[in-house]
């Protein structure tokens, strides 16, 4: 193979590189932030009794469940600003469909992770006076949430995969950024495969924190 | 609301509970006087977890009304098909079990807190001291379960035995005006139920108003001033402990109390 490795104009380029792995890296906080919010909140709904907040939530899983991201985030980009009068911002159809999307999927983690817990800590909780609100938040979801976090680790590897969904409506982050320095300097192999390491250096760290966490949970049964 | 004036703690009328088509209780008047300690035996199925639960809403009673010092608990409505039932407000009931504590079977501590932890919680969440205060009155009662040397312990390492008496230091601590136990020996290994009782009969020397439900038969003639005998969801006999254990009136009490023949004063 005589190919000429060319991987000094992927690295004249850090200024690019950094800025893409500063937008993806903005784009995964607020998707993680927001999709695990919102996916509690919708996770409760799953696990209510009442049929106003069960079938809604419900709907909205299955929904999310069962499109794909990247038509949503096209969705929301090309199709929204149509609708609305405001425009939508490439961070703000990224957001919104890796968010939405993975609140669907964590509202399952949510439900599971409470209604794992023993029926009798709520009664527990109840009996001392504690509103529902406050067993969940001091009682529940504390124990809940250790037998959620690899699922949840999980998730958020996912979320921040997803960010390069955004490469789809020209966010700024690191796939985006690849792409441009390999059609700039016809160098694909070189420029991708530096993608994905700098993809790999910060999410193989993060996901070894979260085990450390783990074990550190387990240790204070 | 009303207040009546009587010095009842709690007023019991006509309760019955309905789970779906299954009616468990079906009509109880009890009136619950301060120092009371009320003993409610019954075979299993009885009804006699779901009439304490009632108590503190654990479970909603269908219909009847429970006073908790002369004031009414939730309200009565009727349905379009002119039958009544009882709606609550949960906020309500909220209030209500700050002041009508439960020990369950189960104990129902919370295993990521540790023991004194355990009974801090209601402290600051639901009565909001401050950590110093409430540290001070948990360790208080830990130490009246004779369990203050396992304060920082957490529940996983405590024996069945140890963990009653911190789930019922747990209540104590909310200084409740009734406190319910809900068989709370019946998860013990048996040389363990004997320190649980001595927490529980200590209480009772206090003048404590306590409901029991148990199957301890000789445990329930020594503490009780009070003894219901439940059957099919009714209170089939009442009375001292010398009337409902030594001399029942009723066949189906006699039957129940020869069944436990490890019965002896």
């Amino acid at each position: 193979m005589n190919y000429r490795w060319d991987f000094a104009s992927v690295f004249s380029n850090t200024d690019a590189l950094l800025a893409g792995l500063s937008g993806t890296l903005r784009l995964f906080a607020i998707c993680l932030v927001a999709g695990l919010t919102l996916g509690l909140v919708v996770g409760l709904g799953r696990y209510s009794k009442r049929k106003l907040l069960y079938v809604p939530a419900s709907i909205f899983v299955e929904f999310f469940r069962n499109t794909p991201v990247l038509v949503q985030i096209l969705w929301f980009y090309f199709a929204l600003p149509i609708l609305v009068p405001f425009e939508v911002s490439p961070l703000l159809a990224a957001t919104l469909g890796i968010s939405l999307n993975s609140a669907a999927f964590s509202a399952e983690i949510f439900r599971g992770g409470i209604q794992s817990i023993d029926r009798g800590q709520w009664e527990g909780a109840r009996a001392i006076g504690m509103s529902g609100g406050q067993a969940l938040r001091r009682v529940i979801l504390p124990q809940a949430l250790r037998r959620m976090l690899p699922p949840l680790t999980n998730r958020g590897i996912e979320i921040f995969k997803m960010s390069t969904l955004a490469s789809a409506v020209a966010y700024v982050e690191l796939l985006q950024q690849g792409k441009l320095i390999a059609s700039l300097n016809f160098n694909p192999i070189e420029a991708y495969t530096v993608v994905a390491l700098i993809f790999f250096v910060v999410l193989f760290p993060l996901v070894q924190a979260t085990y450390a966490l783990e074990r550190k949970l387990r240790r204070a049964d | 609301m009303t207040t009546a004036p009587d010095s009842c703690v709690m007023r019991v009328t006509g309760l019955r509970k309905r789970f779906d088509d299954n009616e468990v209780l079906k009509g109880i008047d009890l009136d619950v006087q301060p120092g009371d300690r009320i003993a409610i035996l019954g075979a299993s199925g009885s009804g006699k977890s779901t009439f304490l639960r009632c108590l503190n809403f654990m479970e909603q009673p269908t219909t009847g009304r429970v006073q908790l010092h002369g004031q009414f608990i939730g309200a009565e409505r009727t349905r379009r098909d002119g039958t009544t039932d009882n709606v609550y407000n949960e906020a309500e009931l909220t209030r209500v079990r700050q002041r009508v504590g439960m020990v369950f079977q189960q104990f129902n501590l919370f295993p990521h807190m540790t023991a004194i932890g355990n009974v801090m919680e209601g402290l600051r969440t639901v009565q909001g001291k401050g950590r110093d205060e409430a540290a001070a009155l948990a360790l208080k009662q830990l130490a009246r379960v004779g369990l203050a040397e396992k304060a920082e312990a957490y529940p996983s390492r405590l024996s069945g035995g140890q963990k009653q008496r911190v789930a019922i230091a747990r209540a104590l601590a909310m200084e409740p005006d009734l406190l319910l136990f809900d068989e709370p020996t019946s998860a013990l290994d048996p040389e363990l139920v004997g320190e649980v009782l001595r927490v529980i009969r200590a209480l009772a020397e206090e003048g404590r108003t306590m409901l029991l439900v148990t199957h301890e038969l000789g445990f329930a003639y020594h503490f009780a001033n009070r003894i219901l005998f439940l059957a099919d969801g009714v209170i089939l006999e009442q009375g001292t402990p010398d009337e409902v254990l030594k001399n029942p009136r009723e066949a189906r009490t006699k039957a129940f109390l020869a069944g436990h023949n490890e019965f002896s004063f």
